[in-house]
């Protein structure tokens, strides 16, 4: 019951937050940003406002976190209290500093891979769709030979080969999404390479890059955006659960995946302490998608039935 | 012959959303229709004329509303009639026929699937159906009527589709068709028969019809009168013989007057030409498309190359352009043979030659500002930056007649259908090249805009020296602008020559064919013809 209170609560308020924040966005934009601050859906002024939070977080976590990451500071599974505002984890480490921590270890993370997968699925994709012939039949079978793995066990697979060190950990996710941003950006692509205008830009004699720049990839962005925040969620879930696996991120660094695994005991004695982490994971997806979403139905104009 | 009244509209007011507001689209329009008369609705794109239509069913689309007037079908109130009752009506008494059959049509079902969807819901036996059905297609004229609706939409033609979509739309003897542009989409050659056999069976039926298109010649042939609307209102309305005779409205006059603009006599061509098209084969696959096709473009001069779909018009450019290197033959220009494929072509001599697409939609890329797309061959071939690159596209705004400030930063989803093809010929222009391609370059304009566009050519042509080559199928145009003419079917060179020599008779039959098809004005323009083809043949 107290639950479903303090959800409702977190609701209530979130929606005066998300319209204050719309209107200070309305205020601040410059004048050509004003239009899409002022259609924007609350949802989506919610999801950038959590998103913005979670970013200054990442970005000051050693100023905001009252103890450092790795420090054992009490005893085990300290309760909620003055000084260790969340309690303490199974080591005795304050849980609210590994909780500001791990923001910036797993969303950044979670963030260089997807843009890494980004960057490098889809320029091959939109390569690939636009010289067609035996570089997309090689570049594609090599895709769909990739894809056919389920990624997890490949991931794992790659990480006990390469070792596991957080440079590995991007490279190995990056490669294993990249074949998913690969294929929707190669079909994306193919309809808009068959336009009269890129016709006209290849008989300008453009060259690859140019046209991969400023004739395709703008017409490509809207479902690539959409794409990378679902991308994004799933990189979430992926490092997480190596993490769980004991292959992800490596302990003593902060990881929100591997504070579930390490405090699930606590559960069983009905504290709530192990699924905050698990809670800020969920409230990031819910707001990413906010805005992709409304990314999304700007860009494809999709418009209500009246 | 004319019976009781039909259809009434009142002072019918319909609206769009834009964004949260309301805009008006038919701001107070009359309209009374007899039973078995037909009125045709002229007008430019965005006039009305389909939303005025559909309005006669009853419907406005999505985004739309009926704001205001009456609509009366045979004693029904169709703006008070439940959405159950003006359902019964439609198909069975009200039927619409579309102006693209090929979409219309469902591509996973056989014509006379679709055909007996209505009649079976309103009661008729499947067999019965069937044996109307191929009833119907013997009276459109369509080719083996027992078996043409046995095959899926995509095995029949264009023109046959929408004579199949005619039958259809006969199927339970509506008292009222409305047919919105059923014609425009179609070859000359193929609109003549199509026309010939809507304008039978109406007859002969006895059936009201609504028929709405931009083509003023071809609404003569059809209708007892004639309504003019323009952006939502009624500019004037009058029996066909007499609006022909004697227009009262100034934007009449002017919708009359598009058709006389014509390109003055040039002298004839000398000197090297600009292009030499050479011998050329050319097909995709194993099947040849074109067969040894030669012919030559000169400079300051406008090559029409004219036939009907499929004749290998297009073919031709993408030839000449490098996009299909030929199987045998050659392209010579300026004395100088070009690499058969455009990849292995020097920049200066992809400048020379730049083309025009019939889709200005399509040609231009809708995320790139116009300062871009004018700008970026002026900057790759001519090397111009900055302040010299933006001096140079607002003179190329100036040139197609568009206001350089207003114009500059715009997208092409803010210009209208002409706006875009201008700036299609911007593009072009920005090369500083010596022959343009215009490929059904107003094709796809209302008459109007399609003569600013014709004019606007002309007026560069003169100033500039260009050489042009004019890919199209209607001969309307051929008249305006060619100097020299080239006949093409099925790929090979039928007749060629100047304009002066090649309208004149005698004809090679395949032109004449062509040339024939054409509508003219005069109301007996088809009943003429028909009765000079049967009699033919």
């Amino acid at each position: 019951m107290a639950v479903l209170v303090f959800l409702a609560v977190a609701i209530a308020a979130s929606i005066p937050l998300a319209y204050g924040f719309r209107m200070a966005l309305m205020r601040a934009a410059p004048h050509h940003m004003a239009a899409p601050a002022r259609d924007m859906p609350l949802t989506a002024a919610f999801g950038l406002l959590v998103i913005l939070l979670y970013v200054i977080v990442a970005a000051f976590a050693p100023v905001l976190a009252p103890f450092p990451e790795r420090a054992v500071v009490g005893v085990q599974f300290q309760p909620w209290d003055g000084t260790h505002l969340l309690g303490t984890d199974r080591l005795g480490r304050d849980m609210l500093s590994r909780l500001i921590y791990g923001a910036r270890n797993t969303v950044g993370i979670a963030f260089a891979t997807t843009a890494l997968a980004f960057i490098v699925g889809s320029l091959l994709g939109i390569w690939a769709a636009l010289r067609g012939g035996w570089l997309d039949q090689v570049l594609s079978r090599f895709v769909d030979a990739l894809m056919a793995i389920p990624s997890l066990i490949f991931a794992l697979l790659l990480l006990t080969i390469f070792g596991t060190s957080v440079t590995n950990l991007i490279l190995v996710i990056a490669a294993v999404d990249a074949t998913r941003v690969y294929r929707i950006a190669r079909s994306v692509a193919q309809g808009v390479v068959v336009m009269d205008y890129i016709e006209a830009a290849r008989l300008r004699g453009e060259g690859n890059w140019y046209l991969i720049r400023h004739e395709i990839l703008p017409n490509a962005l809207a479902p690539l955006v959409a794409e990378f925040g679902l991308r994004f969620c799933f990189v979430f879930l992926t490092i997480s659960s190596l993490s769980f696996l004991g292959l992800g991120i490596q302990p003593p660094m902060a990881d929100w995946g591997s504070m579930v695994r390490d405090n699930a005991t606590l559960i069983t004695f009905g504290n709530v302490t192990p699924l905050l982490p698990a809670g800020a994971i969920a409230l990031l997806t819910v707001a990413v998608n906010f805005v992709v979403d409304w990314q999304l139905y700007r860009a494809s104009g999709l418009k209500e039935q009246g | 012959m004319m019976g009781d009244v039909l259809l009434t509209i009142r002072d019918l007011k319909i609206e769009g959303r834009a964004g949260e507001d309301w805009l008006p689209i038919i701001n107070g329009v009359d309209l009374t229709l007899h039973k078995g008369e037909v009125l045709g609705l002229i007008g430019e794109s965005g006039a009305g004329k389909s939303t005025l239509g559909l309005a006669a069913m009853g419907f406005a689309r999505d985004g739309c509303r009926i704001s205001g007037g009456e609509i009366n079908f045979d004693g029904i109130d169709l703006r008070k009639a439940s959405e159950r009752r003006k359902r019964a009506l439609r198909g069975q008494r009200i039927a619409y026929v579309a102006q693209s059959a090929a979409a219309s049509f469902n591509p996973a079902h056989k014509l006379i699937d679709q055909y007996c969807e209505v009649p079976v819901l309103a009661g008729i036996k499947r067999s019965k159906a069937e044996a109307e059905a191929i009833e119907l297609y013997r009276k459109m004229q369509l080719p083996e009527p027992g078996d043409i609706g046995f095959r899926y939409p995509h095995q029949v033609s264009g023109g046959q589709l929408q004579r199949a979509m005619t039958a259809m739309a006969m199927a339970c003897h509506p008292d009222l068709i409305i047919f919105d542009e059923p014609t425009t989409a179609l070859d000359v050659t193929t609109q003549i028969e199509v026309l010939a056999a809507i304008r039978d069976i109406v007859r002969e039926y006895n059936t009201a019809a609504i028929y709405i298109t931009h083509d003023l010649a071809v609404v003569a042939q059809m209708a007892d009168r004639i309504k003019i609307l323009l952006r939502g209102d009624e500019i004037e309305e009058a029996d066909t013989r007499a609006m022909l005779a004697a227009p009262r409205a100034d934007y009449t006059k002017s919708l009359w007057a598009v058709r006389s603009f014509a390109r003055p006599e040039q002298p004839p061509a000398s000197g090297t030409p600009v292009v030499s098209i050479r011998n050329v084969t050319a097909g995709y696959g194993k099947i040849d498309i074109l067969h040894d096709v030669s012919f030559d473009i000169h400079a300051g001069r406008t090559v029409a190359v004219v036939g009907e779909s499929g004749s290998g018009k297009s073919t031709v450019a993408r030839v000449m352009t490098g996009l299909l290197p030929p199987r045998r033959g050659e392209i010579v220009f300026g004395g100088q043979t070009l690499p058969p494929d455009y990849r292995a072509r020097s920049r200066d001599q992809l400048r020379q030659c730049q083309m025009i697409y019939q889709m200005a939609d399509t040609a231009l890329n809708p995320k790139l500002r116009l300062r871009e797309i004018i700008g970026r061959p002026a900057q790759m071939y001519l090397g111009l930056k900055g302040a010299k690159l933006r001096a140079r596209v607002r003179e190329l705004l100036d040139l197609i007649e568009m206001e350089p400030d207003s114009f500059i930063d715009r997208l092409p989803g803010e210009l209208s259908g002409g706006q875009k093809q201008r700036i299609g010929i911007a593009r072009a222009l920005a090369a500083e090249p010596e022959l343009i391609i215009c490929d059904e370059v107003t094709s796809a304009l209302d008459q109007i805009v399609q003569e600013g566009i014709l004019k606007l050519l002309d007026r560069l042509q003169s100033d500039l020296g260009l050489a042009y080559m004019f890919i199209t199928h209607d001969l309307a145009t051929v008249r305006a602008i060619a100097d020299d003419v080239v006949v093409m079917q099925k790929g090979r060179i039928v007749e060629q020559g100047p304009k002066a020599q090649l309208f004149a008779p005698p004809h090679e039959p395949y032109t004449e064919l062509l040339l024939s098809s054409v509508p003219e004005m005069d109301p007996d323009w088809l009943t003429r013809r028909l009765r000079g083809r049967r009699g033919a043949g």
